[in-house]
């Protein structure tokens, strides 16, 4: 029965990105490209020399963060939508922090990274409290959080950090992640210190969810939130709790882009997308923390890859959107999928 | 004061009339007890397939073309919606995450065609947009009232009306309607009384692909223009938090709706009002949003969803 | 001998369970049949089969002796035949009338619905059955008695000549379900026919004309009821002897473990459920709570346990207060509780057996120390567990969900007995369960009492209440209205008292 799920669970994602893979060559040959071309392209663009590795790994750092606060927030059955706003205004927030302050690095580059979390933590605070004292579907709010987000963001950037321009100044050195050490070691990739951080924080996750008293309250409450205010557990405080750290974990993932990879900030006319490919990565990484990074470095090289895809093989980037949209479908109709892989087990059995 | 109101009036409608039809498109969905989020990615379908379609058949239909280019939206949004049925009606699939799925999925074929047919990454600007409706016979000679609702408007926004008042007929007075919403209340004592639970949901998801790719479509031959990735940017969302905001109610959507455009034209117009001028964008952009939440935190009446919203129906199951 | 519905050789397979296996039932025009069988053995399946929502592996379905195959439930209400659910099948925020047209609707010539016609024709036939049903009532504001003869119009409005009723009385008061027995009476009159899915010997004995009984999915046979008794019924249904007695001693209560005084407290809908309401249990007494559910029962066990805020009054635990305490704290004083609904309260289903064998100490030593769990510590001691409570289970990984009802409650009750708590309370601690399972959880209840603690019983079964109780405490409208020994009284006063005793209260309708 264990092993049994334990081997969909891996096999459910694996399936689902080779359906993926698969349909994104029929998209490519309907359209007339060479889909061989086309794959060996996005591989080049991805793994094809050490400046793209480089790129791939700090592609793939916001979306570990998250993915992981996705994944999260689900442990406790709280969707959190919200985690674009999140990543977002911890953005704003580190990159706010990191221009505007004068500090030894000692300092600075915690100050900036904790205030990042803390600002995302806020964004995930207010649909917590909501859900957790009023009943309130989180999808909803937060959703409506990403564009309170969005929108004021801009305007702080705006008139609030610059005078009317659309990008701020750079953090200082002392806040930023830059990191000439993997930068060198990449050919001069914009590679920095944040996957370090980024993995240490997958292994803190793992073990909170798996270890603690909290993971196992949060879990219980996402489960059951009647049988655990029966055993005493404070469900209102675990809702709160899971969505404040959910949003810290989007913030950071903000962060990454603003102390590490730009080191600014500029007005956007859309979303980032690294808050809405976090619900993919979560998802395809079935919202364990190792999963998460497996499935961060998959996109993280689909999306790093797909800039190579235009000049390589004339294809459009957007062939990889595509193809992470199917990815999702495919892992979110894994009923269908599981019934399949019963249906042809029962028919070899015969 | 009455200058102010003409001026804001016609710009509302014009605002509310793509939110409206994707409202309702979402009021069907929800009702049977679908949740879509992927009202978003039915806008950008919608749009992306009216601007696609006005320039390649305005030469053919000439002015016609505006309307048949919505006619096809409409019915390419509606074909598009089947995936969102298949995975979260019959198979199960997590109603959230298949819209999220149809978002990014509408926005990345879209794109992707775009590039693929134009050589870049937006179409070039409709030949045959809509036009207003200089002013409508003996109506608009109707003191005070008259400028304000029947000069200068799109046609559109009167069908969208129009639509919203049919929708409510449909829900309200008829049997299809009682069998809708009895699905999205209670889809078991539905089935045992005979009514095929997922039969109504694709019907009631297609239902919402048409109005959404209506909704995209009107937006683009109104207000857009042409199709980029930043030509629907939380449109779909609005139109989604006017579901809410009016409570799941044909009408109430369309309200809000109206309410939701007004505050997007008052960003556009205000530097005009004088009351207004000191307003940030902001705060008026933002409004639908922080009104959503409120809204549903029960500050301003109490909100509640169909009672079998997002949870797939298993039949045989107690 | 005519036959208006024939079920033949009924197999009905799910993945790993046969849960109806040879079956037949043959009814009769014009009789009430019941069709018996304890929780899980296949009735509701054999029920669903004939309604269309399942199709069986194997048998044939006969309707006025022509064969027929039933693929949804449309084909078996155009074949007469109409469903009284347990559960009913009613949407709330519509009206009855809505819910009975629903799917076969009046349409005047313009396509809208005709709900004056539909108001008018239900008016009629409620008033043919004697129903009282107001069709303009919505469902979420009338009570439960009348919701369920919504679901007996929607049968009849649909022109069905059979109907079944699953297990109809289970929500009903002692009046409603005399009223409901005349109801029946009167439709069999009429010329319909019904099929009674119960468990409850008594009420076959009363009202029906044969029953067919069904046994861990196979058929037993049919029986003329008047020439049986309730001892052979039980017997050819669990398939032994039982005996309704429990094998206690007399009970030595000793000093007052819950004192409560005049309670009050209000439900989520912040409407008064317990009114001033005044209990005590003692030390190796056990004391059951006798009542119609609704009545205030659920209520003062989540006072008592702290999952609800009390109005006023007090709650007094070993004379300490713990009147509006939180759980934790409440559970920490001595309180095991056995909750009502074991799916909702008593377990996470998705948590292993393991998990759930410390939800109640997760957070203390040996299972935790400083927020890091022990998980060494919880394994060792859930296997202890499963070996001393014989929790049924593969291993203590093992999902909660896929244990039986039984095992369940077994593993409910050996987490909350191991904490010895002063005061366990038990709310409907057999519900759904069969006898084995029953038999053991009466058998441990009486085991606490004999070690001195204070067991407080809620349930809705009378003949539970009264074979299990030392004492008895009649709930009726959120106070204690009489407290008797069980060797003093019997059903009917007991029914008498639970319905307020002045019958026109509790009277539906009247």
């Amino acid at each position: 029965m264990t092993t049994n799920q334990k081997r969909y669970a891996i096999l459910i994602p694996i399936i689902s990105v080779l359906l993926g893979i698969i349909a994104g060559a029929i998209i490519m040959l309907l359209s007339g490209y060479n889909p061989i071309a086309g794959y060996a392209a996005l591989f080049r663009g991805a793994f094809g020399d050490s400046y793209a590795i480089g790129e791939t790994i700090r592609r793939t750092t916001p979306y570990i963060l998250s993915g992981l606060a996705i994944a999260f927030a689900f442990r406790a059955s709280l969707f959190n939508i919200g985690a674009e706003g999140q990543v977002i205004v911890g953005w704003l927030t580190a990159v706010w922090v990191g221009m505007s302050i004068d500090a030894p690095m000692i300092i600075h580059l915690p100050l900036a990274l904790l205030a990042a979390a803390f600002a995302g933590a806020l964004w995930g605070f207010i649909p917590g409290l909501l859900k957790a004292k009023l009943g309130v579907h989180e999808v909803i709010v937060t959703i409506m959080m990403n564009y309170i987000a969005l929108f004021t963001t801009n305007e702080i950037i705006r008139n609030v950090l610059t005078d009317h321009k659309t990008t701020t100044e750079s953090i200082k050195g002392s806040a930023s992640m830059a990191s000439e050490w993997l930068s060198s070691m990449t050919y001069y990739s914009r590679l920095h210190y944040g996957i370090l951080l980024a993995l240490f924080i997958a292994v803190v996750i793992w073990f909170i969810i798996e270890r603690t008293t909290l993971g196992y309250e949060i879990k219980a409450v996402g489960f059951n939130p009647h049988a655990s205010k029966y055993a005493g557990m404070n469900v209102s405080k675990n809702i709160i709790l899971a969505m404040v750290i959910s949003g810290a974990l989007g913030g950071l993932a903000g962060a990454m882009e603003g102390l590490g990879t730009y080191g600014n900030i500029s007005v956007m006319s859309g979303f980032s997308n690294i808050g809405f490919d976090g619900i993919a990565v979560a998802l395809l990484g079935a919202n364990t923390p190792l999963g998460v990074v497996l499935a961060a470095l998959l996109f993280g090289s689909l999306k790093e890859g797909a800039n190579e895809m235009p000049t390589g093989a004339g294809v459009p980037t957007e062939l990889v959107d595509i193809i992470i949209a199917l990815i999702i479908f495919f892992v979110a109709s894994s009923y269908i999928i599981r019934w399949a892989l019963l249906r042809y087990k029962g028919r070899k059995a015969k | 004061m009455i200058d102010v109101l003409q001026s804001i009036i016609p710009t509302a409608l014009f605002f509310s009339a793509p939110l409206i039809f994707t409202a309702l498109g979402g009021v069907f969905s929800e009702r049977s007890g679908v949740v879509n989020i992927g009202l978003e990615g039915l806008m950008v379908m919608g749009a992306f397939v009216a601007v696609v379609f006005n320039l390649t058949f305005a030469d053919v239909f000439g002015s016609l073309t505006p309307w048949i280019s919505i006619v096809v939206a409409m019915i390419v949004g509606a074909i598009f919606s089947i995936i969102h049925a298949v995975a979260s009606v019959s198979f199960r699939a997590d109603q959230v995450v298949s819209g999220v799925a149809i978002n990014f999925l509408a926005l990345g074929i879209g794109i992707y065609l775009t590039k693929q047919w134009y050589g870049k990454g937006q179409t070039d600007m409709v030949a045959q947009p809509f036009f207003t409706v200089k002013s409508v016979p003996v109506l608009s000679d109707i003191p005070v009232i008259g400028p304000m609702f029947f000069k200068g408007i799109y046609t559109t926004s009167y069908i969208a009306i129009l639509f919203a008042i049919v929708a409510w007929y449909i829900l309200y007075k008829t049997p299809f309607g009682l069998r809708l919403r009895s699905v999205g209340e209670h889809p078991m004592a539905a089935d045992t009384n005979g009514i095929n639970v997922y039969k109504m949901r694709y019907i009631a998801v297609i239902i919402s692909g048409a109005l959404g790719g209506l909704g995209g479509g009107v937006f683009a031959l109104t207000i857009a223009s042409n199709f980029s990735q930043t030509t629907i940017v939380g449109q779909g969302f609005i139109s989604l938090a006017a579901v809410i905001f009016g409570k799941w109610h044909p009408l109430g959507a369309m309200g809000a709706a109206l309410f939701f455009g007004l505050a997007q034209s008052l960003s556009v117009v205000s530097s005009s009002i004088p009351l207004l001028s000191n307003v940030p964008d902001v705060i008026l952009l933002i409004a639908p949003y922080v009104l959503t939440i409120l809204a549903l935190a029960g500050f301003i009446g109490r909100a509640e969803a169909p009672k079998a919203n997002g949870v797939p129906y298993i039949k045989g199951s107690r | 001998m005519e036959y208006v519905i024939e079920m033949l050789n009924i197999r009905k397979e799910f993945p790993g369970v046969i849960a109806n296996d040879n079956i037949t039932l043959q009814l009769k025009k014009g009789e009430i049949h019941a069709l018996l069988g304890e929780n899980g053995a296949g009735k509701s399946t054999l029920m669903n089969v004939l309604f269309g929502l399942y199709q069986p592996e194997k048998g044939h379905i006969r309707i006025r002796g022509k064969e027929v195959e039933i693929t949804n439930p449309n084909i078996a209400n155009e074949l007469g035949i109409g469903m009284v659910h347990q559960h009913f099948m009613l949407v709330e925020p519509f009206t009855v009338t809505q819910n009975i047209i629903l799917g076969k609707e009046p349409k005047t010539k313009t396509g809208r619905i005709d709900i004056k016609r539909a108001e008018n024709e239900i008016r009629e036939l409620s008033d043919r059955y004697g129903l009282k049903v107001d069709p303009t009532a919505k469902i979420r504001d009338i009570s439960v008695g009348m919701q369920q003869r919504v679901e007996i119009l929607k049968t009849l409005y649909r022109g069905a000549e059979v109907l079944i009723f699953d297990e109809p009385t289970a929500v009903l008061t002692p009046q409603e379900i005399n009223e409901l027995m005349d109801i029946m009476r009167s439709l069999v009159k009429e010329g319909k026919s019904i099929i009674l899915i119960t468990h409850k010997l008594k009420e076959i004995m009363q009202v029906a004309d044969r029953c067919t009984i069904i046994r861990r999915g196979k058929g037993i046979g049919t029986v003329n009821v008047a020439e049986t008794n309730v001892n052979e019924l039980a017997s050819l249904m669990v398939g032994r002897e039982v005996s309704f007695e429990i094998d206690k001693k007399p009970a030595e209560p000793k000093e007052a473990v819950l004192e409560i005084k005049d309670l009050q407290v209000k439900d989520a809908r912040k409407v008064d459920m317990v009114k001033g309401l005044d209990l005590e249990v003692r030390a190796g007494e056990i004391v059951g709570i006798a009542g119609v559910d609704g009545n205030g029962q659920s209520e003062l066990i989540e006072a008592i346990t702290g999952l609800t805020r009390v109005q006023s009054g007090q709650i007094l635990l070993n004379n300490e207060d713990i009147t509006n305490k939180s759980p934790r704290k409440i559970t920490e004083s001595g309180v095991g509780h056995i909750p009502q609904d074991r799916h909702k309260f008593g377990l996470v289903l998705d948590y292993t057996v393991g998990e759930n064998m410390v939800l109640q100490t997760y957070y203390k030593e040996p299972f935790s120390k400083r927020g890091i769990l022990n998980l060494k510590e919880i394994y060792r001691y859930a296997k202890k567990m499963i070996g001393d409570y014989d929790v049924r289970t593969p291993n203590a990984n093992t999902k909660a969900r896929s244990l039986s009802g039984g095992n369940q409650q077994k593993a409910i009750i050996g987490r909350e007995v191991d904490r010895s708590p002063d005061l366990l309370i038990a709310a409907q601690p057999t519900r759904g369960l069969d006898v084995g399972a029953i038999e053991f959880i009466h058998k441990k209840l009486v085991e606490e009492r004999d070690k001195g603690r204070a067991v407080l019983l809620i349930s809705f079964e009378l003949d539970e209440i009264l074979d299990v109780s030392d004492r008895i405490a009649v709930m009726f409208d959120g106070k204690v209205v009489a407290d008797l020994k069980p060797e003093d009284t019997n059903e009917q006063e007991l029914g008498l008292l639970m319905a307020g005793s002045e019958s026109q209260r509790a009277g539906e309708g009247k």
